[in-house]
């Protein structure tokens, strides 16, 4: 009371996190007001990795602009040119066989795996834990040796194409899976025993970070994030897309809205796609892996198409407007972090800024796919 | 699961109330059964589509419901998606450039299994775009406007913070305008 500074109690002051900045991990800018240590308004600065992949869309061929796809999400590549390859067939009518689909599928859920892995590491490492990130990075390598036999890259796939998939996958890639499966479990289990039950980790997430389901519904959040706020929402079973109807698995569902409830999502669908890899191997079909017939230039007749994709982060979606030539007349991407991300400016209001940090973390970023 | 198709396509179908339905639809309806507008066979050239609700086969466009509509007529029909409890999936543009127009396209979808995604379209004049903001509705539209602005140019009234999102903030370009030279 009678120190010499008179702080006002309504004084703010802003606070500038990133666009280089760990906890971020990209780069990604957000101006907060802070009242202390609590944030009153935060605003979120994007572009800084735009790269305009809709216009290159324009300008390129289907088949050239397969490549850009991968860009966008490297941690979950996968799951973006199989969308992409899914909106040209659908647009097309390219008959895709049943043995392509079913390694796609395959493919998309061990990179979906992976993808989870390293946001598993990446999440811990942000609330102070760094241990985790490296038995989860080494995880992750198994994987990512078992697709780099068959794809020929570790990050960025472009594996699946147009009717179907590059390469067949041989008795390597079939024997390395098969070891992946319960090695993962064992994995799992001791994360499990490692992270989930850690009580320095649960008190920062527990009841923290909360995201209503209304307002999962007014911004368009999609994956983890709607299905930790109670909202039974999977592209995969909502509006099942290539063969995922013939598989048997379940979506983890939690209704706390909380950050805990988005990791947990994120923990129990690496066992969903681990049986669904499992029942893919042994119900997988002989036959080609490409149509007998595939048109040699694809132009998709004229027509607007959509096509959407559940990928490791959200529903992904490619809207495809054709004017019969071989590029693209307007080539929109949907990206679910896009959507994730918006909600976060009015979701951390009043929240202290190491839980904003943890919120963050656990709405799963990948700047690049923001930005496109 | 046509439930709420058809409850959705009723109440759209309110907003059309001029021009005499039983006899436009098939009509319409049959130029969009392969395509929508301008079919490259001399069949039925340049005809520009009326306005009005459209059904199509999700198997084949990935969608359900395709509404085109006056910029005035938007918010009214983004208000019965509001109550029927669909999700703002995106919002993009489309440069007409042959026709002197910019469309606007949102697309919403719902979070249950029961599959209906609708499109809705509206179309403004190239040089003085001008279209009613939503994201007094759908607080995320905030963004997906902002881009489209950025892309297009399209300046949705009523916005709040219309300033570059993804483009640089002092960027006074459209790149994604069919006459962009970059």
């Amino acid at each position: 009371m009678s120190g010499p500074i008179q702080i006002q109690p309504d004084e703010t002051f802003i606070l500038n996190i990133g666009p280089q900045h760990p906890a971020t991990h990209g780069v990604l800018r957000i101006k907060m007001e802070m009242d202390g240590e609590y944030i009153v308004k935060a605003e979120t600065v994007l572009g800084y990795i735009h790269r305009m992949h809709e216009l290159m869309g324009e300008n390129r061929t289907y088949p050239q602009v397969l490549p850009n796809l991968s860009r966008l999400d490297y941690l979950g590549a996968m799951g973006y040119t199989h969308c992409h390859v899914l909106a040209i067939e659908r647009a097309a009518g390219i008959e895709v066989p049943e043995r392509a689909e079913y390694i796609r599928v395959i493919t998309v859920e061990l990179n979906r795996i992976a993808s989870h892995l390293f946001w598993f590491g990446a999440f811990v490492m942000d609330l102070g834990g760094f241990t985790p990130l490296m038995y989860a990075i080494q995880d992750r390598e198994y994987i990512l040796d078992a697709l780099e036999g068959i794809t020929g890259s570790r990050l960025t796939y472009c594996y699946h194409s147009f009717g179907g998939v590059a390469n067949d996958i041989d008795d390597d890639f079939i024997k390395a899976t098969r070891a992946i499966i319960p090695m993962m479990r064992k994995s799992l289990k001791k994360y499990e025993a490692l992270v989930t039950g850690n009580i320095i980790f649960r008190k920062r997430l527990e009841g923290i970070g909360p995201i209503s389901a209304e307002m999962c519904r007014k911004y368009g959040a999609t994956g983890a994030v709607a299905r930790g706020s109670g909202i039974d929402f999977d592209v995969r079973k909502n509006e099942p897309y290539s063969v995922y109807s013939d598989f048997d698995f379940d979506v983890p569902v939690y209704h706390e809205c909380d950050s805990l409830a988005r990791y947990m999502v994120r923990m129990d669908e690496m066992e969903q796609s681990l049986r669904i890899i499992e029942q893919g191997l042994d119900k997988l079909p002989d036959g080609p892996i490409m149509p007998a017939k595939k048109p040699k230039l694809i132009k998709p007749p004229v027509g607007d198409y959509y096509q959407a994709v559940e990928t490791a982060r959200g529903s992904f979606g490619i809207r495809l407007v054709s004017d019969g030539t071989k590029n693209a007349y307007r080539f929109k991407l949907r990206s679910p972090t896009y959507s994730n991300m918006s909600l976060f400016d009015e979701a951390c209001e009043g929240m202290l800024l190491m839980d904003a940090l943890a919120m963050l973390g656990s709405l799963d970023l990948v700047i690049p796919e923001i930005d496109r | 699961m046509t439930m709420i198709k058809e409850t959705v396509k009723l109440a759209l179908q309110d907003l059309f109330p001029d021009p005499p339905p039983v006899v436009e639809e098939p009509v319409a309806e049959a130029a969009a059964e392969g395509d929508e507008e301008k079919k490259k066979p001399a069949k039925k050239k340049e005809e520009p589509r009326v306005n009005g609700v459209i059904e199509r086969n999700h198997a084949e466009h990935g969608y359900d419901v395709d509404v085109q509509l006056e910029p005035g007529q938007l918010l009214a029909a983004v208000m019965i998606l509001d109550r029927a409890g669909f999700f703002l999936e995106s919002i993009t543009g489309v440069d007409w450039i042959k026709e002197d127009q910019l469309e606007s396209v949102y697309d919403f979808s719902r979070y249950d299994f029961d599959i209906c995604r609708v499109v809705i379209r509206t179309r403004t004049s190239r040089s003085e775009p001008k279209i009613p903001t939503i994201s007094k509705i759908y607080a995320g539209a905030s963004w997906h406007e902002r881009e489209t602005h950025d892309f297009f140019g399209i300046k949705f009234d009523g916005h709040p913070h219309l300033i570059p999102l993804l483009l640089p903030e002092d960027a006074d370009f459209h790149p994604l305008l069919k006459d962009f030279k970059p």
